[in-house]
């Protein structure tokens, strides 16, 4: 039963990424929401892009810049003097 | 993720002015994303420093024209991300055939991979090896959907913001974003249908 989907499919295959944000226009999120409901190929595909994005998130380290980094770029720009009254 | 010494703005006449406390503080406050968008871009530590110092020397010398339009930060970002591009181009001159993204909805690439994989286990999410798979896959992206990601996705910059970062249209940038995740979907798909099939012959 999945082929014939696909036409509808595809053609929503553009709204995903701002159904994922929250930000997909009112109609057009719920024409989205119907077809989730009845096409489980594009329910898997929201869910692991969802899972995707979710991934590199809490995967991105939020940490500052090692200090051996911070010193040579100050060092580079002349800002040495400087180094030692911020943290 | 901002600390208290950084909540103040800062300041483009004090920078403009050759305030050498105000561009450290700028540095300080833009170092450490300036980094990350590197090391994500380039895929080394000795290539985001480079990027790093560039950024920011090219900076000092275009102060002069900065008109502060834009955030003093996502002037930055700009100069970076151009750094970032060039040094690839430098490295990898054959990349520059590759064929430009489009930026239009048409001809999205139809996802090939249909297994929802969401169900493994948390910790299977977090070794070594996934992590490992998810840079590699980063860095298999078109640079300029790799970028579109980085910003919006993981700095976290609005659409707007990664907009005028990157000088495009916000269409393009949601044309690109959404390509992007396509992209990384299918090959996060790939990697972790593998381990859930290990997971079931357990
Ligand atoms: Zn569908």
């Amino acid at each position: 039963m999945r082929h014939q989907h696909k036409q509808e499919c595809n053609e929503l295959l553009g709204s995903i990424s701002e159904y994922v944000d929250g930000s997909l226009h009112e109609e057009l999120c719920r024409e989205l929401e119907h077809h989730l409901s009845e096409c489980e190929d594009c329910r898997v595909v929201v869910n692991t892009m969802k899972k995707t994005i979710e991934l590199y998130q809490t995967d991105a380290p939020k940490d500052g810049l090692p200090v051996d980094v911070r010193q040579r770029l100050y060092k580079t720009l002349h800002l040495d003097d400087l180094l030692h009254t911020t943290h | 993720m901002m600390t208290d010494e950084t909540q103040t703005e800062i300041s483009v006449e004090a920078l403009k002015a050759g305030d050498r406390a105000e561009f450290a503080r700028l540095v300080d406050l833009a170092s450490a994303p300036i980094y990350r968008l590197g090391l994500k871009m380039l895929g080394n530590p000795q290539d985001a420093e480079d990027v790093l110092q560039n950024t920011f020397l090219k900076a000092l010398q275009s102060l002069g024209n900065f008109e502060g339009r834009s955030s003093p930060l996502t002037w930055l970002y700009r100069i970076a991300i151009n750094e970032a591009l060039m040094l690839i181009r430098r490295q990898k001159p054959q990349v520059e055939i590759a064929e430009e993204p489009q930026d239009e909805e048409s001809n999205l690439p139809t996802p090939v991979q249909l297994t929802d994989w969401c169900c493994l286990p948390e910790s299977d999410f977090l070794t070594t090896e996934s992590k490992r798979a998810l840079d590699a896959a980063i860095l298999k992206l078109p640079e300029k959907l790799r970028v579109v990601f980085l910003l919006r996705d993981i700095e976290g910059m609005s659409i707007q913001e990664t907009s005028e970062a990157l000088g495009l249209t916000e269409t393009a940038v949601k044309t690109r974003l959404l390509r992007a995740r396509l992209n990384l979907r299918e090959q996060l798909s790939s990697y972790f249908t593998e381990r859930l099939i290990e997971e079931r012959e357990k």
